[in-house]
């Protein structure tokens, strides 16, 4: 085989979010994580459910730039709320910005007033992030993304969640973060974002300098995981054979 | 029983400045745009605006007609930035109430529902609510004690919808693949305003559908107008999809005010006809 790509250690890494979990929707934003959680399903999660992100549950695995051919269910977004409230769900989003607490800001830069950047607006991030579990997807692992302070929060974080008091902080749990650089938890200090892996050939320096913030780290940091031979085989035969992956993580 | 069916040369006259205007649809999809196509020819201003926004807000602030936007999103799908919307923000032109998506369904359902608030642990913890001391929090009667959100009801003076079938009595089908929450906009709604693809006796709404299809009864409507291409160009499944090359015609003439001005005469300032004609709908 040939060598193994940085996108396709990102495909691993998603697909490793959803380790353990049984039968919740498995929701995510992006190619990458769309990749992830499929071969998770076709892996080690074969409970998990998916859904073409509009109103249909997928009775099938499709490649990731493929329609379905098999219909599991409906799934309209009155129906997708109800589920959400229910917490039948991970989440896997993006993020304009995201900080060092886990908030993330998909709505605009800049002052709310008077934005200097208009974006998406809040969306259901707010909703997502006290009914279930949610990780995070970012391609571009810049400080431009990992601030220190976000400029408006649509997902709660660790620290804005527990303010909010129990019905916040009930079902709130963030789980991880993914980008090309790494992988990332909460597990640092009152809940901040601590580095679990570094993508192999990435050091601990050139992700810290592309982060707003000071990292938690153990003291030796671990090479996060190559997937392995059927990996890469449902990877590059099954589920993505014209390479999207590499239009979010370039080779 | 009696005809709801408006021509569309009496639609301006529902309209007037300062109204609360909820519009169904989602993003770029099944948005009533011939509705706001008229309320544009209007010319009302002052208005605020509900909605999961895509070009329906993107027009109206561009036209300068807007004062206040209740919102959960602005997109146009394809393209990621509602791009007169975004405009209109950096400007500072509009105020907006920002909510997140499930708040702003809690909220329509509350008014459709009277009731002054419904329940929710959405937006706790966000700036949804941080940023906006209006929506307050109550807490449980019961055991529990948590504080929640108490998402107060928005009433709408007007609601506008579009869909795939309505008969003259006011029943409408939605034949796509989401409904979105167009009922609650109908339900929150002083008076509600449907526009179909085409008007049919009852008997023809469910010769092909499930009856379930029948997203409105007529008590949820007041008038019904017959609106061939009503939601171009978002998309109105099945009966067309998206029309991408108006979209980023569209998206374009956000670029400076002329380029707007020469949209705006050429789509907006004629009548709906000459709209179909000049934007080829129907040709796709």
């Amino acid at each position: 085989m040939s060598e193994i790509t940085r996108a396709e250690v990102a495909v691993a890494a998603c697909s490793d979010l959803f380790r353990g979990q049984a039968e919740i929707l498995a929701s995510p934003a992006g190619i990458v994580p769309t990749i992830g959680v499929r071969l998770a399903l076709l892996t080690h999660a074969p409970d998990l459910m998916i859904s073409d992100g509009e109103s249909t549950i997928l009775g099938d695995v499709p490649a990731v730039d493929r329609p379905s051919t098999v219909s599991a269910g409906y799934l309209p977004y009155r129906e997708l709320f109800e589920l959400i409230a229910a917490g039948r769900r991970h989440v896997v989003m993006g993020g304009a910005q995201i900080d060092r607490m886990g908030n993330q800001n998909l709505s605009l830069i800049g002052d709310h007033a008077k934005p200097a950047r208009q974006l998406l607006g809040t969306r259901a991030a707010a909703t997502n992030t006290v009914n279930h579990t949610t990780s995070y997807w970012i391609a571009r692992h810049s400080p431009r993304t990992f601030v220190e302070s976000v400029d408006f929060v649509t997902g709660v974080g660790n620290d804005r969640a527990r303010a909010a008091g129990p019905a916040a902080s009930r079902f709130h749990r963030l789980h991880r973060v993914v980008t090309n650089l790494g992988v990332f938890d909460f597990s640092g200090p009152d809940g901040g974002m601590a580095l679990l892996s570094a993508h192999p050939g990435v050091s601990f320096d050139e992700i810290q300098a592309a982060t707003g913030f000071p990292l938690h780290t153990a003291e030796t940091v671990p090479a996060t995981r190559l997937p392995d031979e059927r990996e890469l085989q449902l990877i590059r035969e099954v589920l993505d054979p014209r390479k999207r992956r590499e239009d979010e993580v370039p080779a | 029983m009696s005809s709801k069916v408006l021509s569309a040369g009496d639609v301006p006259g529902l309209f007037s400045d300062g109204m609360t205007i909820g519009i169904g649809g989602w993003g770029s999809r099944r948005k009533p745009m011939a509705l706001v196509r008229a309320l544009v020819r209007s010319g009302v201003r002052g208005l605020t605006v509900v909605s999961f926004g895509g070009p329906d807000l993107g027009v109206l602030c561009a036209a300068g007609q807007v004062k206040r936007v209740v919102f959960g999103f602005a997109t146009l799908d394809s393209i990621a930035v509602e791009p007169h919307f975004a405009a209109a923000r950096q400007a500072g032109s509009v105020d907006v109430v920002e909510l997140d998506e499930s708040l702003l369904v809690s909220g329509l359902r509350a008014a459709g529902r009277r009731l002054p608030f419904e329940v929710t642990r959405s937006g706790l913890g966000s700036d949804a609510l941080a940023g906006n001391p209006q929506i307050r929090t109550v807490t449980s009667p019961y055991d529990d004690g948590e504080e929640l959100v108490a998402m107060p009801a928005i009433h709408l003076d007007l609601a506008l919808v579009h869909l795939n079938r309505a008969d003259e009595l006011g029943n409408a089908a939605c034949l796509g693949p989401d409904q979105y929450f167009d009922d609650l906009f109908a339900r929150a709604a002083t008076r509600t305003v449907v526009s179909a693809e085409a008007v049919v006796s009852t008997a023809e709404l469910t010769r092909d559908a499930h009856p379930s299809t029948l997203l409105l009864n007529r008590t949820m409507v007041d008038h019904v107008v017959e609106l061939p291409h009503g939601a171009h160009f978002t998309s109105c499944l099945p009966d067309y999809e998206r029309d991408e090359a108006f979209q980023r015609e569209y998206a374009r003439s956000a670029s400076s005010a002329p380029a707007w001005q020469q949209f705006r005469a050429r789509y907006l300032d004629v009548d709906e006809a000459a709209y179909l004609v000049n934007a080829g709908a129907g040709n796709e």
